[in-house]
């Protein structure tokens, strides 16, 4: 389990050197998520909002179990449903508890243009620093999750933080905590992977889903949250979970690449200006 | 052109020039009237306002050196849009403004075509065939323009993203910065050209004249609609006046 001190491993928009990096090694954390003994019980929602301190509010009934459409600035972690039919024709509840991922490679760090306002811990939580954060929304269309919410009165960005503050202490999520059936574990990434793989091909050799597999996808570098799932094949039937989650290239070539050596090229004007009067000397009005 | 603008346009300039005036001292003409000048220098405050909010945010290592001029990164970003608002309404005011002496031309092709004389200071007067503008003031100011139009355009979905939608937000955001860029390379281009290319160039903008020599020199046919009189002569009359090198035609490179 992680250390009582979280140790900073990227920084969003910071120029320089990253402070204490590399003085000591963290296991990488990781949550275990199996979509298959999710009952839907929703105290995974209610723990994170106790624990975070949000208040509870109306929910919002579209004609599914769903507390409300889609994650909010102040409800981090969100049961989807989905009543799937399979080819057979029997109907199929598929529930996914829907949050933040903890990406090993965060779309949202990327996209961030102030310095500090979102930090990637070398055990892999991804955390927003609200008091760094100016507003932009940039995580917003930098993330393929559609996780970062923005609150328009305080003109910030929140998400879920994998709990940062209790795993800091050594405890787990509040989330985990909470979950009845154990289908929510945490632990260090190898553990919580080796664990879904061994649950994946159970449900593949035992259980008659030849394409249970665990959602963990390598586009991102990874995840620090993972799934296993009845099919792998089609993740976006369960609430949208994308099957090949991408960084749109505008935060990735076009931010590291492009912008720094478009700026140095349109600078070059300030040496040459300068250069053409000390070699070519100033129009005069003639005579 | 629609006439209901046109005629808006036109009490802006009468309001404003009312209340300025135009010192023209002796040997010198007007160049640009009271409203052009509050116009210029109003986009020029505005413009410099959200380049510097702008680059603030577009490069962390400049995030970190800029803004503090707005009072920290929140009121930079909150500031920006509205600077860039500000900017974006004067401008349109000046595009109405000088919409006539902007139109691209036959001689501006012309100019374009000898720009590396320009630029090389090879002639001491400029061809006959320039006139208010030439052909890379006409270019920047159109450049300028287009950069305008981009802005918004990408502005918008950026400000309000969740109005516009991700992709729109994203695509927004690289268009930005490549009209950030072209801004940035006209604005520099433009400060040195305003100020130390050109000796006598800054005051048009300011008092809001130039001297008659100044004229014939960068904008002769300008000068001849101006004044009646034909540049060329009027040039090779002060040379002759003048107690210069009798041949200032012939650049004295010593290499």
């Amino acid at each position: 389990m992680p250390s009582g001190t979280l140790q900073i491993k990227a920084i969003s928009a910071h120029s320089g050197p990253i402070p204490g990096q590399g003085v000591q090694r963290e296991e990488d954390v990781c949550k275990y998520i199996d979509v298959t003994t999710c009952i839907g019980c929703k105290a995974c929602e209610v723990a994170c909002v106790e624990w975070n301190d949000m208040p509870f509010q109306q929910t919002t009934f579209d004609n599914t179990y769903q507390t409300m459409p889609a994650t909010a600035w102040n409800y981090w972690n969100l049961i989807k449903f989905n009543e799937h039919q399979r080819d057979d024709g029997s109907l199929m509840w598929l529930m996914r508890k829907d949050q933040c991922m903890h990406c090993e490679d965060p779309g949202c760090l990327r996209a961030c243009p102030a310095d500090g306002a979102i930090v990637q811990y070398t055990n892999g939580i991804v955390d927003f620093q609200q008091e760094n954060c100016i507003g932009c929304q940039y995580c917003v269309s930098g993330c393929p999750f559609d996780i970062p919410k923005f609150n328009s009165s305080t003109k910030k960005v929140y998400k879920c933080t994998l709990c940062s503050d209790r795993v800091g202490q050594g405890l787990e999520p509040a989330c985990i905590k909470a979950c009845p059936t154990g289908c929510l574990k945490f632990g260090t990434k190898t553990d919580m992977r080796a664990l879904a793989d061994a649950r994946a091909q159970q449900l593949r050799e035992h259980s008659g889903f030849a394409n249970a597999g665990v959602y963990d996808p390598p586009s991102v570098g990874g995840t620090h949250v993972i799934y296993v799932l009845h099919d792998a094949t089609k993740p976006e039937q369960y609430g949208g979970l994308p099957a090949n989650p991408v960084i749109p290239p505008t935060y990735t070539i076009w931010k590291r690449a492009a912008k720094p050596i478009g700026l140095l090229l349109a600078l070059l004007a300030a040496p040459v200006a300068f250069f053409h009067y000390v070699m070519e000397g100033p129009k005069e009005p003639a005579p | 052109m629609n006439g209901a603008i046109e005629r808006f346009d036109d009490r802006a300039r009468r309001r404003v020039g009312a209340y300025g005036r135009t010192m023209v001292r002796e040997n010198e003409l007007v160049r640009h009237p009271v409203y052009t000048r509050v116009l210029h220098w109003s986009v020029a405050i505005f413009f410099i306002l959200a380049l510097l909010s702008g680059f603030a945010i577009y490069s962390p290592w400049l995030y970190r050196a800029l803004t503090p001029l707005f009072g920290g990164g929140p009121t930079t970003r909150l500031l920006h849009p509205w600077f860039s608002l500000g900017f974006v309404i004067f401008f349109a005011f000046q595009i109405l403004n000088w919409l006539e002496p902007m139109t691209w031309t036959s001689d501006d092709r012309r100019w374009m075509k000898q720009v590396k004389s320009y630029v090389t200071n090879k002639e001491p007067v400029e061809p006959e065939y320039v006139d208010f503008f030439n052909g890379g003031q006409k270019l920047y100011f159109w450049a300028i323009v287009a950069s305008a139009v981009v802005f918004l355009l990408s502005g918008f979905p950026m400000w309000f993203p969740k109005t516009f939608g991700r992709i729109t937000v994203d695509i927004g955001y690289v268009l930005h910065d490549i009209a950030a860029l072209v801004m940035l390379v006209g604005f520099i281009v433009h400060l040195y050209e305003g100020t130390g290319a050109q000796p006598g160039t800054f005051q048009a903008m300011t008092r809001g004249t130039v001297e008659r020599r100044w004229a014939w020199t960068h904008h002769p046919a300008w000068y001849r609609r101006a004044t009646g009189r034909d540049p060329r002569t009027d040039y090779e009359q002060a040379r002759q006046r003048s107690s210069r090198p009798p041949d200032p035609t012939a650049r004295t490179d010593l290499k």
